[in-house]
């Protein structure tokens, strides 16, 4: 039986109390303040690729809150008491919190486009990530999305790319494309992780990285204890899943004494490392981390990367969590334009952007195949008005999303990988600087 | 217009007619069987909703910041303080991306907000009666500036109100402290609006009403949404300065 079975395994009232007392440990002032200041305008409801692409109401982002709200305002916010005395703030109920997993779950990618439009600034995905911390207590983490979830916290891996895996997988890179993948090494300037879809899906990101690293020149190692930079425990709403996932990249770059830690090309890996590791981890990173997009960038900035110029017009897809909610917007940017690429900026770009819809865990919850594909439908508008020959992202989850979306509708266009698009253009001899 | 309202002293007024009250009830109030609507507006029922309000804000905001509030120990990209002024700062007008599917609820929102601060600080009447209460005083604008503002005001609530119905989201979202609130704030508008025609000094009921109008939103202020004009602030400088730590601008 999983862990998410036993959770669903309680009593009603047992599930709702887990739930409650999730929700407790997340009314830190922040989540308050927000909760607070809302004045029910609507605007977020303009902002969200899942409302926009259904018309339906259910979908505003605030309302995807409701139950913790409804928990916030009944028992911690200034007038609890009266809340409950008039009766303004009902119980949550079981019924309610199963009424509301769709909205959590499936119709969130936390990708906090909505936060741009809120007059009040109410940053919406963090308070649905709190959210998801008391659905995943009560048993209402979806199935499928709790299995990866606990598969990474036990075996390492969401996608079952084991450390084996990974040695068998690494091994085959090495022969086929002639890198070198130094895996644990005792010390190294850089630690680099990876996602699993990468391994398991996009291996050449891997080729291309190792090329990139040794163009650069880079003291760099894999570590078999602490390679999985995605982190299914934040999205499915596992607090503690997610400390594990990330401590075991913290311990191994502190066992390999690197100063850099690199986050492949996956979204929400940034954000878990990069602006969660430290508050997780209980003390703040004594290494630098950065996205494999800031990496290029830093070293097109240092001349450490010679690259052949490509004649081609090209859109970029931003990953939400790097750009928006990551702060790195710039860096992609900088690394096309060392490429002299004609960049087709999106008609919504950069902090603007819109998610592709697979995002927050969504592309892995099956039942939310229908709302994704609606929701992909903006991303191939946008796309298309380009007409750029060529699409590209840093994010592996994003590039699954386009993967199942071009699948799906026939797409004649695909998204390309930016590290690959470099490592492509990178001019012999191999090694500068 | 009657009643020479340029050269009107609200707190000339409210003093003689204290003055005048006392003179005809020189038994204390306590020992009294009736009191005028007037005086209960001016008096008890507006101490009470001054300490309602006073006490009920001070609390709600305590509550807030009582909440728990874990350091940030990611290594910032950008300044807080900085992020946090701007954040306060540029959500005064909207995401340029939204202005298109924003814009009509944006403007209402402006015209509302707006026509009540200037009728509010505006307004010779009012600035006494501030005046009064704080010792705090500035010039007033014309009258007729004042009237402009009140009809602008009062059409953009209900403009508001319709919106809030109309709209579908907007209705899913709404609860009472949403039409409550908007009742507090429009009642005030439109008693006032009705004592145009009314001489000042003239004892009216209907400045009674007004007053006691005014008391209510006072007193309603700390428990409903009309808080936001103080956790707007408290609100977008946590999410400006979250976010300028990223290096982001949401």
């Amino acid at each position: 039986m999983s862990s998410v079975q036993r959770l669903v395994e309680r009593v009603g009232e047992e599930r709702v109390a887990a739930a409650m007392a999730a929700f407790a440990r997340d009314f830190t002032r922040e989540a308050a303040v927000h909760m607070d200041a809302c004045v029910r305008c609507g605007h977020c409801s303009h902002a969200c690729h899942f409302y926009v692409s259904t018309g339906d109401p259910k979908y505003t982002p605030i309302n995807k809150i409701a139950p913790f709200l409804n928990a916030y305002r009944r028992t911690a916010a200034p007038w609890a008491p009266l809340a409950r005395l008039f009766g303004t703030a009902k119980p949550v109920s079981l019924t309610e919190l199963e009424r509301w997993q769709e909205l959590i779950y499936d119709a969130c990618t936390m990708c906090g486009r909505c936060t741009l439009v809120c007059p009040m600034g109410i940053d919406i995905a963090a308070l649905i990530a709190r959210a998801r911390h008391g659905m995943f207590a009560a048993g209402l983490v979806p199935e499928d999305l709790g299995a990866v979830a606990e598969r990474a916290e036990l075996s390492t891996s969401p996608l079952g790319a084991t450390p084996k895996v990974l040695k068998e997988r690494v091994a085959w890179l090495e022969d086929e494309h002639g890198i070198k993948v130094p895996l644990d090494a005792p010390r190294a300037a850089v630690l680099v992780t990876l996602s699993s879809i990468e391994i398991m899906k996009y291996p050449k990101s891997l080729v291309a990285l190792a090329r990139v690293l040794e163009h650069a020149g880079e003291s760099w190692t894999i570590s078999t204890s602490g390679y999985e930079a995605t982190n299914f425990g934040l999205l499915s709403g596992n607090r503690d899943w997610q400390r594990d996932m990330s401590e075991r990249v913290i311990k191994a770059a502190i066992a390999c004494g690197a100063n850099t830690v690199i986050v492949p090309e996956c979204g929400h890996a940034y954000g878990a490392l990069r602006w969660e590791g430290a508050n997780v981890h209980g003390a703040p990173l004594p290494f630098e981390v950065l996205h494999i997009s800031e990496y290029l960038a830093a070293l097109v900035e240092a001349g450490r990367l010679r690259l052949e110029p490509l004649a081609k017009s090209l859109t970029f897809h931003d990953p939400c969590q790097v750009s928006r909610r990551g702060g790195a917007s710039a860096a992609p940017r900088k690394v096309l334009g060392a490429l002299g690429v004609e960049l087709r900026e999106l008609g919504d770009h950069a902090d603007a952007g819109w998610c592709c819809g697979g995002g927050g865990g969504v592309v892995a919850i099956k039942h939310a195949d229908g709302l994704r594909r609606g929701a992909f439908r903006i991303k191939m508008r946008e796309i298309e008005a380009t007409g750029a020959e060529l699409a590209v992202t840093s994010c592996a989850n994003c590039r699954q999303s386009f993967d199942d979306g071009q699948a799906y509708f026939k797409w004649d266009r695909s998204m390309g990988s930016l590290l690959e698009l470099v490592a492509g253009q990178l001019r012999e001899p191999a090694r500068a600087g | 217009m009657r009643g020479g309202r340029a050269d009107f002293d609200f707190g000339q007024y409210a003093a003689s007619s204290r003055l005048q009250h006392q003179a005809e009830n020189f038994i204390p109030f306590r020992f009294r069987q009736t009191v005028t609507l007037y005086e209960f507006a001016r008096g008890p029922a507006l101490t009470a909703s001054l300490a309602v309000l006073l006490a009920g804000t001070l609390w709600r905001l305590a509550r807030l910041a009582a909440r728990p509030a874990p350091p940030d120990l990611s290594a910032p990209r950008g300044s807080a303080a900085t992020g946090a002024l701007r954040g306060i700062a540029h959500r005064f007008w909207p995401h340029p991306r939204f202005g298109a599917t924003i814009g009509v609820s944006t403007a209402v929102g402006y015209a509302y907000h707006v026509g009540l601060a200037v009728i509010v600080f505006s307004f010779l009447p009012h600035i006494q009666f501030i005046r009064q209460l704080t010792g705090l005083r500035w010039p007033a604008l014309p009258d007729p500036v004042t009237y402009f503002a009140g009809g602008l005001t009062t059409a953009a609530l209900v403009v508001a109100l319709v919106q809030r119905r109309g709209d579908p989201v907007k209705r899913m979202l709404s609860r009472f402290d949403d039409y409550f609130s908007w009742l507090v704030v429009f009642l005030p508008v439109i008693t006032g609006m009705a004592l145009i025609d009314v001489p000042r000094g003239s004892g009216n009921p209907a400045v009674a009403v007004h007053l006691l109008s005014v008391e209510l939103l006072l007193a309603w202020f700390p428990f409903g949404k009309l808080m936001h004009a103080l956790t707007a602030f408290w609100s977008r400088g946590l999410t400006g300065a979250k976010y300028a730590r990223r290096g982001a601008l949401p």
